[in-house]
């Protein structure tokens, strides 16, 4: 186990290695931990508490105030073969954590990174990320980000990520409320894609109480042929928001878009959903989708007439849309 | 014994009169069916017996052993045991084969989503971790919602339409299911227009323009059918019921 942290006694390092462990458990990673072929990068807060890289990959890390500067570099030619694992954790009840993530994939190279946010105590947090990724040409990336927050709701999530794709490059991102409460979530991702690319961003959140949630998806399709898919599922009751504001934009031929947004909004809760499509080539194609509304009734009769309660049947039904 | 009692019912949807005076005896473990043209009635007064919500409202009265149903919802009749099998089932997206049919099982032991799956002709290993949707095929999807209903094990089921879209290689699954159903004690009451789903059935009513024109054997069901309403010009239309000697000579189809 590689540790960057300064030399500390063996008192020290058992506690640390308490942090570590907990942390990595509540991320439901430890198993990375024991694996010498998995690459991971833990932070508490601001502090980086254990870093294993692999062939191929570099990682560095400084810090920055009240955070962590990160660049991650992976070598051309390159295929990281087990998912690698940042994890981001604050087990503070009162933080602030800046993440200023540089991501650069060499070309035709492959890896997907789990991203895991784990607040598990938060009263008052705030994590600000502040992503610049670029993506070689032909090469895969996939960035799944895994939460799992405390049931206080204290938390403020601002991720905003930049992301370039090279020609025939793929993206794929994933947001997924583990467990835990929103909070506020403002994300901010927007993507320029390139001739063949393809990119596909999936964001999947359940709201309640006063969470709110905002999410802005820009897809910048301006190679010729590339393609891009905006899907996101949202759930909000009791007094809760969400504002999911998707775009497409289309200038090169041969460009295939589709926007696809689902909210389902129960007792005061309050959705909006704003699509954009903009298309400034006659032989591009973008297609939208979206619905705001409570569950759907033929679905809730179903399950309610095989002996569910209305409650029960709501919930199976948002199980499966955010699952 | 009558399981269910349809009692001078009248429903109106919309302001119009959609189900008119239907009074129907339904005997406990018998298979019957429902027949009738397009625009009949026939999934309306399925909904109306499971109690779908906007068809709560009528005049007349349903008895489920003996009991008045007819202010109970969805889920009070269905812990009653009826259940209903939707013409067109739903579609659920992300929920899973397993999830659905175990959501619906009375008894939830593992094994149940397995057997049942089988029991109308599907192999387990493929579908028990996809999803209820658009995915799956319509033909499918009908399958699924069955077994579903097998892992419920109701006291009535109503099947609308069970055979529609259902090859004919997988048709002799329905109808094992349909005959397992009756063996567990189940009441079945069937809506069609296949004569072969017909041909499993009991007991018939023929329902047009939604009054019950008819009720018998199914064989007088069918011959009936043949002799009135194929050649009738005024779908839901019918003129006034009128003595119809069952022996007389066979079918003529204008
Ligand atoms: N919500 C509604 N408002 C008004 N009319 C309705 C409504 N729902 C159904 N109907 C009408 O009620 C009549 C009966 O419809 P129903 O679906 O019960 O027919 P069906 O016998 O099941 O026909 P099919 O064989 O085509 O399935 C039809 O004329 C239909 O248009
Ligand atoms: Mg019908």
């Amino acid at each position: 186990m590689v540790n960057k942290n300064k030399k500390e006694d063996g008192q020290a390092m058992v506690i640390k290695n308490d942090e570590l462990y907990s942390i990595a458990r509540i991320a439901n990673i430890d198993f990375a931990l024991r694996d010498p072929n998995t690459a991971r990068l833990i932070i508490n807060k601001d502090r980086v508490i254990e870093a294993k890289t692999v062939e191929g990959l570099t990682v560095n890390s400084e810090g920055i105030k009240d955070g962590v500067k990160i660049s991650i570099f992976l070598a051309p030619e390159t295929k990281v073969e087990n998912p690698v694992h940042l994890c981001f954790g604050v087990t503070h009840k009162k933080a602030i954590q800046r993440i200023v993530l540089d991501i650069e994939i060499g070309k035709n190279s492959q890896i997907v990174i789990f991203s895991h946010c784990v607040f598990p105590n938060a009263i008052d947090v705030k994590h600000i990320m502040d992503a610049n990724i670029r993506i070689g040409k032909g090469a895969k990336y996939s960035y799944l980000e895994r939460h799992v927050h405390s049931e206080e709701g204290g938390i403020t999530v601002i991720p905003k990520s930049r992301i370039a794709l090279k020609e025939g490059a793929r993206l794929k991102t994933e947001f997924e409320l583990l467990s835990g409460r929103v909070g506020k979530i403002d994300m901010d991702y927007e993507t320029v894609s390139e001739k063949n690319s393809v990119m596909e961003m999936t964001a999947k959140i359940d709201g309640k109480g006063k969470d709110v949630i905002k999410i802005r998806e820009v897809g910048n399709l301006v190679g010729e042929g590339s393609r891009g898919v905006l899907t996101s599922r949202v759930a909000v009751r009791d007094k809760a928001s969400a504002e999911i504001y998707n775009k497409l934009v289309a200038t090169a031929p041969y460009v295939r878009g589709h926007v696809d947004c689902k909210e389902i909004i129960q007792g005061d809760a309050v959705a909006s959903a704003i699509p954009i499509v903009e298309v400034a080539n006659p032989k591009a194609r973008i297609t939208h989708e979206a619905s705001i509304g409570s569950v759907d009734a033929k679905q809730l009769q179903t399950l309610m007439s095989r002996g569910l309660t209305e409650e029960e049947a709501t919930a199976l039904i948002i199980e499966g849309l955010l699952g | 014994m009558a399981i269910l009692e349809i009692k001078n019912l009248n429903l109106s949807l919309n302001g119009s009169l959609i189900l008119s005076n239907v009074n129907i005896s339904f005997s406990e473990g018998y298979i019957h069916a429902i027949v009738g043209p397009n625009g009949a009635g026939k999934t309306t007064l399925g909904y109306v017996i499971m109690g779908i919500e906007g068809f709560r409202n009528f005049d007349g009265d349903i008895l489920f052993k003996g009991e008045s149903i007819k202010n109970l919802n969805v889920t009070e009749r269905a812990r009653k045991g009826i259940t209903l099998a939707w013409q067109e089932p739903a579609r659920f997206e992300g929920l899973t084969v397993e999830k659905f049919i175990m959501s619906s099982a009375r008894v939830k032991n593992p094994g149940i989503v397995r057997e049942v799956l089988i029991k109308v002709g599907m192999e387990p290993e493929e579908y028990v971790n996809r999803a209820v949707d658009e995915t799956l095929s319509g033909g499918e999807r009908k399958k699924i919602e069955l077994a579903s209903i097998l892992a419920m094990k109701p006291s009535l089921v109503i099947l609308d339409e069970p055979d529609s879209g259902i090859d004919i290689s997988s048709i002799e699954n329905i109808f094992e299911a349909i005959k397992f159903l009756k063996s567990n004690g189940t009441t079945i009451i069937l809506i069609t227009h296949s004569l072969a789903v017909l041909r499993h059935a009991e007991q018939a009513f023929l329902l047009c323009n939604g009054c019950v024109l008819r009720e018998g054997s199914v064989n007088e069901i069918i011959k009936y059918f043949g002799k009135k309403c194929l050649p009738c010009v005024h779908k839901n239309k019918p003129e006034e019921p009128e003595d119809f000697d069952l022996r007389t000579d066979e079918v003529k189809i204008k």
